[in-house]
């Protein structure tokens, strides 16, 4: 799957000599036989949460005719695996969404693009419609611009009434149009349409065999060439950092998986296999496949403070243990950043109390990323409260906190 | 199958009676907001009465319970 690096965007005709043909799926047995080469591939969703894509549509083929939503949000603002992927092929991720459609027996896909690359989706689009290529109706709506604004019920709102907040109610019960919906990140729709038409057994060609297949990264921070890349999962870390050039200074640790992610130690990390199961023990995913570089000389407990105080911010303000909880567990990270030094036993009691709370993961995230920081970066703590910190560079890229 | 009550905390604003009212299932955090679990918490039959009662009282509508009896709501 080409992402990243090169030019503009790919043109449909470009598109169908470089891939082939994209099948059709009409009938009932054909696609029972395409949902199960789906479950076959092992594919998941790859916007962070990888939910096995196989039952997500065997659900929507089994009730109402749903609307299919290409989610390219990526409200993660150190991120660019998805805004890449539509830019450099965005025909790829229409062609997955056609298939879903097909697959569900669906008539509308919406894609709900990034900004930065809506135009190009657009105009995708609009090149399908002239040759007459689908019989599924293509939409493109601009995504919003919130963190929180890409988790799928958050999605469908946004679509549904222009607020870009989650509602905690499953996307599949309550879509746009009154429809149910099935949204799915366009990486993932990206990789439908090549199991489509290569089949599972070239999917799994790569991959690990619990994770199969392959994964667009996102690599930045202390690394020569900060890049959107595609590895195979399950390929290990060190390698990774190498396709962007390698560490450009002494690495202190890694942020893995997203601003809800984990640190992990970057000695510890550099030989683990970039899985779910190869990070479980450090307390780390693959997440939306983020990997930041934190070099020697930034200070894990400041950047750390920095996302904390900004994913406070982007609480959608609909639930009070996020609204209040994430404020609060922000003004500890902040007070242990700067050396006034907290009540340690009183942050764990926060974090405890807002971790899986609330209705959405945005908050479990949060916390996530935080005791993380507690494992890795606590023993800094002293020495900021000593008046000395370890930083002299910020790293991580984050948006000015919105005020309330 | 158990009974179980639930929050919905986007319809929760920290009003207070339900751990008031039923302290044994419902415990309130620093800022005030009902501590019940992700999935909700199982409710034991001596207290079923009590939970009903706690979800009718809730001035937000917050409060749900699944699962064996209803609440008729």
């Amino acid at each position: 799957m080409p992402a990243g690096r090169g030019d503009g965007p790919v043109s449909l005709a470009a598109h169908l000599i470089r891939y082939g043909a994209l099948p059709c799926f009409r009938g009932r047995a054909q696609r029972d036989a395409m949902i199960a080469e789906v479950e076959a591939a092992g594919l998941t969703g790859r916007g962070g949460a990888a939910f096995p894509t196989a039952r997500k549509l065997a659900a929507a083929a089994g009730g109402r005719r749903p609307v299919v939503v290409g989610n390219g949000t990526e409200g993660e603002p150190a991120s660019a695996k998805d805004k890449a992927l539509m830019a450099r092929s965005p025909q790829l991720v229409l062609d997955g969404a056609v298939v879903a459609a097909e697959l569900t027996g669906a008539a509308e896909a919406v894609i709900v693009a990034h900004r930065d690359v809506r135009e190009i989706i657009d105009q995708a689009a609009a090149e399908r419609r002239g040759a007459g290529f689908d019989q599924v109706r293509i939409s493109v709506r601009i995504a919003s611009d919130r963190f929180a604004g890409g988790e799928s019920s958050a999605v469908v709102h946004w679509l549904k009434r222009g607020v870009p907040a989650p509602t905690g109610r499953p996307a599949r019960q309550a879509g746009p149009y009154g429809a149910p919906a099935l949204v799915q990140n366009v990486e993932t729709l990206g990789h439908l349409a090549l199991i489509a038409r290569y089949g599972a057994t070239w999917f799994r060609s790569v991959g690990t065999s619990a994770e199969p297949g392959s994964m667009l990264v996102t690599i930045l921070g202390a690394v020569r060439m900060p890049c959107v890349t595609e590895i195979a999962i399950g390929t290990p870390v060190g390698h990774i950092l190498d396709l962007a050039g390698g560490p450009s200074a002494p690495l202190r640790a890694l942020l893995l998986g997203g601003y809800s992610g984990a640190w992990v130690p970057a000695a510890e990390a550099m030989g683990r296999p970039f899985s779910a199961r190869g990070l479980e023990d450090l307390g780390a995913t693959p997440g939306a496949g983020l990997i930041v570089a934190l070099p020697a000389t930034a200070c894990g407990l400041r950047e750390t403070a920095r996302v904390i105080r900004y994913l406070a911010s982007e609480s959608a303000g609909q639930c009070g243990p996020c609204v209040f909880g994430l404020g609060a567990i922000a003004a500890d990270a902040e007070r242990l950043a700067d050396g006034r030094g907290t009540d340690l036993g009183k942050l764990r009691r926060w974090l405890d109390q807002v971790d899986g709370r609330g209705a959405c993961g945005h908050p479990a995230g949060a916390v996530r990323l935080v005791r993380s920081a507690l494992r890795v970066f606590g023993a800094e703590s002293a020495q900021h409260a000593a008046g000395w910190c370890c930083g002299t560079d910020q790293v991580l890229p984050v948006p000015f906190p919105r005020s309330r | 199958m158990t009974t179980r009550i639930r929050v919905d905390f986007i319809a929760c604003d920290g009003r207070g009676l339900c751990a008031e009212m039923l302290p044994e299932l419902i415990a309130m955090d620093d800022w005030g907001f009902p501590i019940i679990g992700d999935d909700g918490e199982s409710v034991p039959s001596h207290l079923l009465a009590d939970a009903r009662v706690t979800v009718r009282a809730c001035p937000r509508l917050a409060l749900s319970m699944s699962g064996g009896e209803t609440t008729g709501r």
